[in-house]
């Protein structure tokens, strides 16, 4: 099978910035070979040989469960950039970048290129990045459930406006960022300058990185993060983890890690609620530290009952 | 990919890479687990699941996304691996 092309979402609620982060990106010579889908002509015109509009639709499945709708639009417009870029109508591409609508869930968006039974041969999910505005981030945050989604689901949050905001103000909100997901990389843009080869690249969840924040944030919605001694039995941990999404899946808004399964490399894991990435073997682990480690970002879920089951499940 | 649509798939993520050993390991690691909810699972041909319920009342899943669901029906309540009694159940067996 061909190479799959990697789809890079880039989220963020209105105002936030994205429009800006993208077209700087679009402007790179390294991010030749581009195909853009929006939901939105922004005001900040986005000049593109590539460029397509959609209208987002949703089409909910019989189990009447959110974030596994398929994106409708989505499906099409990759459908059709697919063919036409075999009859030749347009350039090629080796990876699409899409821009929701501020108020976008990204969980469909991503059942969608890992389920939908075209789409999911030729693309894969590559990085969710969300922008998050310095000025307004930390009052949408308090107010808006798709900022917080947004921000949960991210494996990059970039902190923008940051030449506006004050420099106090950008530290808190990042430092509340850390603190609400910890398994993303975070990086700060004023007027949408970001490195691409940080926003783009797969994550490495170094261990260094995942320290929580002394004082957790007043949420129900709060992360943990498990670091496990020992392998975990990976058919044990396939049981566990589908009947916890299968129970409270809509309280488990994510799930990343690298998991010892007794093997010389580490699985990846990577799941959005009910989403789950398929999981990757690697040959090796990407740093010294060989112990499993699996940030929760969950809803009225605590560590010590996840903790406790799991070891029941897969490490007895 | 859906752990609650499985049924619409091809391989669940849980289940790929794995042999007939895997399966039998697996079906054998599910029922300790469905014990506790008074239910009981076969394997049919090493392709599909039966699930039963002690009044003999049966049905069959794909795989383990799908298998919750209808786990969950034929129980009659929720099936929580959090819950502190099953935890126990395995922890004892």
């Amino acid at each position: 099978m061909a190479e799959r092309l990697p789809v890079v979402l880039v989220t963020g609620f209105l105002g936030s910035g994205k429009t800006t982060l993208l077209s700087r990106l679009l402007r790179l010579p390294e991010l030749g070979e581009t195909a853009v889908i929006v939901n939105e002509l922004g005001e900040v015109g986005i000049d593109h040989h590539l460029l397509r509009r959609v209208d987002e639709r949703t089409v909910l499945l019989g189990n009447g469960c959110l974030c596994c709708t398929l994106r409708g639009d989505l499906a099409d417009e990759l459908r059709d950039l697919l063919s036409r870029r075999t009859r030749g109508e347009i350039p090629p591409f080796r990876r699409v970048l899409v821009e929701t609508t501020g108020l976008a869930d990204p969980a469909p968006v991503l059942n969608t290129l890992l389920a939908e039974p075209v789409v999911k041969h030729h693309f894969e999910p590559g990085a969710v990045i969300a922008t998050v505005d310095a000025l307004n981030g930390s009052r949408q945050l308090d107010r808006e459930p798709e900022t917080l989604k947004q921000v949960v689901v991210a494996d990059r949050l970039v902190v923008t406006k940051t030449d506006v905001a004050e420099r106090g103000a950008v530290n808190e909100l990042a430092e509340r960022l850390r603190g609400l997901n910890p398994a993303a990389d975070l990086l700060e843009a004023s007027f949408g300058e970001a490195d691409p080869a940080l926003l783009l690249a797969p994550g490495s969840l170094d261990p260094r990185h995942l320290r929580l924040p002394e004082e957790p944030e007043h949420s129900d919605v709060h992360p943990f993060v498990l670091f496990l001694d020992r392998p975990v039995d990976w058919i044990g941990f396939g049981i566990w983890l589908t009947m916890l999404l299968g129970s409270r899946g809509a309280d488990v808004l994510r799930v990343k890690g690298l998991l010892d399964v007794g093997a010389p490399g580490p699985v990846i894991l990577n799941a959005v609620q009910h989403v789950v990435h398929p999981p990757e073997h690697l040959d090796t682990w990407p740093d010294e530290d060989h112990r499993s480690r699996i940030v929760f970002i969950a809803r009225g879920i605590e560590r010590e009952a996840v903790e406790r089951s799991l070891e029941a499940f897969a490490m007895s | 990919m859906c752990a609650l649509c499985g049924v619409l798939l091809t391989s669940h993520w849980a289940e790929r890479e794995s042999g007939r050993r895997e399966r039998v390991f697996r079906v054998r690691l599910l029922n300790r687990v469905l014990a506790h909810f008074g239910l009981e699972l076969g394997d049919w041909s090493g392709r599909v699941y039966v699930l039963r319920d002690r009044k003999g009342k049966a049905v069959v899943v794909g795989d383990l996304g799908a298998l919750w669901t209808a786990a969950e029906a034929l129980a009659g309540r929720p099936l929580d691996p959090l819950d502190p009694e099953l935890v126990a159940a395995l922890r004892g067996g």
